[in-house]
């Protein structure tokens, strides 16, 4: 059940995208709670937070295309006591304002929601200037900045719903259009920090965020078909704080693990899984996939997944690939760190 | 001065071209800004067939004259110009937006030649124009910079940090245009993000302010001419224009920021721009 008793289905979110689905919420949330303010910059259409606006026109400001500026005035709503919701795309609110962010919002630690939209490649044919492929990786250095990637409509309801409920900075990057269906029902037990498995096994793991979660499970169902692997699968909604307990479970019972998401490798959730395990002293074969270091191409969504490898295909190949690979098991865990 | 009337002709064959050139790859890009694309067309004709000292065979001759596409979402109109001018096959447009294509709604000028800054976030341009400007100067190049930027991205406080140095630093070497259409996504400028009085604000920030109807060649030939030979300090040349000029549903709606064509639509606006330069 969801924190604030909002709950979805799957047939209540077929027909809308992502965005609209945070919209929606937004304003059920608002309905209830009267500090909810939201800004946007000339994105209110874009984003989907223009459905407050058209509810409670009073309670929303558009500021023109200023990023900075909105940040800013973010931080005064909320040090006024009231939970301002800033949409733009990602973009714009990890880097046009990044600074804005980080000293006004995270340094402050103020109860502010940034629903940052169009992140990763979801706006493929955009190119890089709307690319968003940083973002993980500048907001989970900011300190006291929670960060959640969630993997379709459904467990963006609840991420929003959890973020207005927790006290403090959050930033949830969503994609633009309509996200597949991984959830059927809000119900499935969403919390901030701590990751889903969506499918069990002992072979290998797979962590993936965003698009690539129901990619990750799809794929694990026909390599358990197919070639008879195992393949756990966990949806590392919260890239920060991360699930450690998850990922150190999964280097002792698998001894494999390889991430996936819509986002460069450097920084992002492959490389705050890393530093979960090499803390952990234990030994994993372990891997990261994502956009290597260099801007996108472009093009459609679909075809971004599948050119850097965090499609069902890319994510077969991959998992085949470390499987058909020699790793040396240790069973013995006394020796190590 | 003023240009004659076969000129004029000459440049309304190809803004009406231009026009539905850019309505064409919008419908092969699976969409576009499209309401931008077509508000700057004037403006561009002038630039790409009157004024920039450039050579399309060199896209990086040394003393050509820069151009920097501030409301860099303009991309699927700008492309149309590029491609006429022959900087690439015109078969490239029909792989805009598509997977691997150079060509994506903001052009990105590692890819595609004739682009001088990638561009697409708005209020990066005036910058770096002036840089480029400044850069000219003290290596003692005669080359100019001109910009074209959005009304609306006259919202982003690094357009008047930019207005303010160009003014403190004396630029005269940079032509800076305005698209005032008095759109933007969310709604008309005036309604979302009040910019009146816009002239006295680029005074205010030391510009010299020349204000003309942006589909008018001889009053944009009159202020360009101006803005090149002005020496006291930067011009700024704010061009009146009508969003999604020349397609009657599209003008002034500022629904058409963005959008989809089918190939219906493509031919109703061939033809409301075919009338458009019928009647005049
Ligand atoms: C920094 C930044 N914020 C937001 C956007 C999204 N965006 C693209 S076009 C646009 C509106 C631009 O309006 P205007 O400058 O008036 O352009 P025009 O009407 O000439 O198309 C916005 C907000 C962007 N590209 N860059």
């Amino acid at each position: 059940m969801a924190a604030d008793g909002l709950t979805y289905t799957i047939e209540d979110t077929a027909n809308m995208s992502t965005a609209e689905i945070y919209g929606k919420v937004l304003i059920e949330l608002a309905e209830k709670n009267n500090d909810i303010v939201g800004l946007s910059a000339d994105l209110a259409k874009s984003t989907k937070i223009g459905q407050l606006a058209a509810k409670h026109p009073d309670r929303f400001f558009n500021v023109g295309i200023a990023e900075q500026n909105m940040f800013g005035m973010a931080a005064g709503l909320a040090k006024s006591g009231l939970t301002p919701f800033v949409s733009t795309f990602a973009v714009f609110a990890s880097m046009r304002a990044a600074e804005q962010v980080r000293t006004d919002i995270a340094y402050q630690n103020l109860n502010v929601k940034i629903i940052a939209t169009h992140a990763g490649t979801s706006f493929g044919q955009a190119g890089t200037t709307h690319h968003c492929t940083e973002d993980l990786a500048i907001m989970r250095s900011f300190a006291n900045m929670t960060v959640i990637a969630p993997a379709d409509g459904i467990e963006t309801a609840n991420a929003v719903q959890a973020a207005y409920n927790y006290k403090g900075p959050v930033y949830i990057r969503i994609n633009r259009g309509f996200d597949k269906q991984l959830y059927e029902k809000s119900d499935y037990g969403f919390e901030i920090g701590k990751a889903v498995e969506l499918h069990p096994g002992t072979d290998i793991t797979v962590i993936a965020c965003g698009v690539a979660a129901y990619n990750a499970a799809d794929a694990a169902n026909i390599l358990e078909k197919e070639d008879g692997l195992s393949v756990r699968v966990i949806n590392m909604h919260t890239i920060k704080p991360i699930d450690k307990e998850a990922i150190i479970k999964a280097v002792q019972e698998t001894r494999r693990i390889v991430t996936f998401e819509d986002h460069n490798i450097m920084g992002g959730l492959g490389s705050a899984v890393a530093d979960v395990i090499v803390e952990s002293g234990k030994g994993c074969a372990f891997e990261k996939v994502g956009i290597p270091d260099e801007y996108a191409i472009i093009g459609l969504p679909e075809d971004l997944q599948n050119h850097y490898g965090f499609d069902t295909n890319g994510i077969l190949a991959k998992v085949r690939e470390i499987m058909g690979k020699d790793f040396e098991e240790d069973e013995d865990w006394e020796d190590e760190v | 001065m003023a240009l004659t009337e076969q000129e004029i002709q000459e440049f309304n064959k190809k803004a009406c071209q231009l026009r539905k050139d850019t309505i064409d790859t919008v419908y092969w890009a699976g969409g576009g800004h499209v309401g931008g694309s077509l508000s700057m067309m004037e403006i561009m004709v002038l630039m790409y067939y009157k004024y920039l000292n450039i050579d399309p065979s060199k896209p990086q001759w040394d003393d050509r004259d820069r151009f920097v596409m501030s409301k860099g979402h303009a991309g699927v109109g700008y492309a149309p110009v590029l491609a006429d001018k022959g900087y690439f096959p015109f078969d490239m447009l029909k792989e805009f937006n598509h997977t691997h294509s150079r060509l994506g709604m903001h052009l990105d000028g590692n890819k595609v030649p004739g682009v001088d800054v990638s561009t697409g976030s708005l209020g990066h341009g005036l910058p770096i124009a002036l840089g480029l400007a400044l850069g000219a100067r003290l290596q003692g190049k005669k080359w100019l910079t001109y910009c074209l930027l959005g009304d609306g991205e006259c919202d982003e406080g690094s357009v008047w940090e930019a207005a303010m140095a160009a003014s403190h630093f004396k630029v005269t070497n940079m032509i800076t245009i305005i698209d005032r259409n008095r759109m933007m996504i969310d709604g008309p400028t005036e309604d979302v993000m009040k910019l009146e009085p816009f002239v006295d604000k680029w005074k205010a920030f030391g510009f010299i302010v020349k204000e003309v109807d942006g589909h008018d060649y001889n009053q944009l030939v009159d202020a360009i001419d101006f803005a090149i030979a002005e020496e006291s300090g930067p011009v700024v040349i704010i061009a009146n224009t009508v969003k999604g000029k020349c397609v009657g549903f599209m003008e002034d709606n500022y629904q058409w920021h963005y959008g989809g064509l089918d190939s219906e639509k493509v031919t109703e606006c061939k033809e409301c721009i075919d009338n458009y330069y019928c009647e005049i």
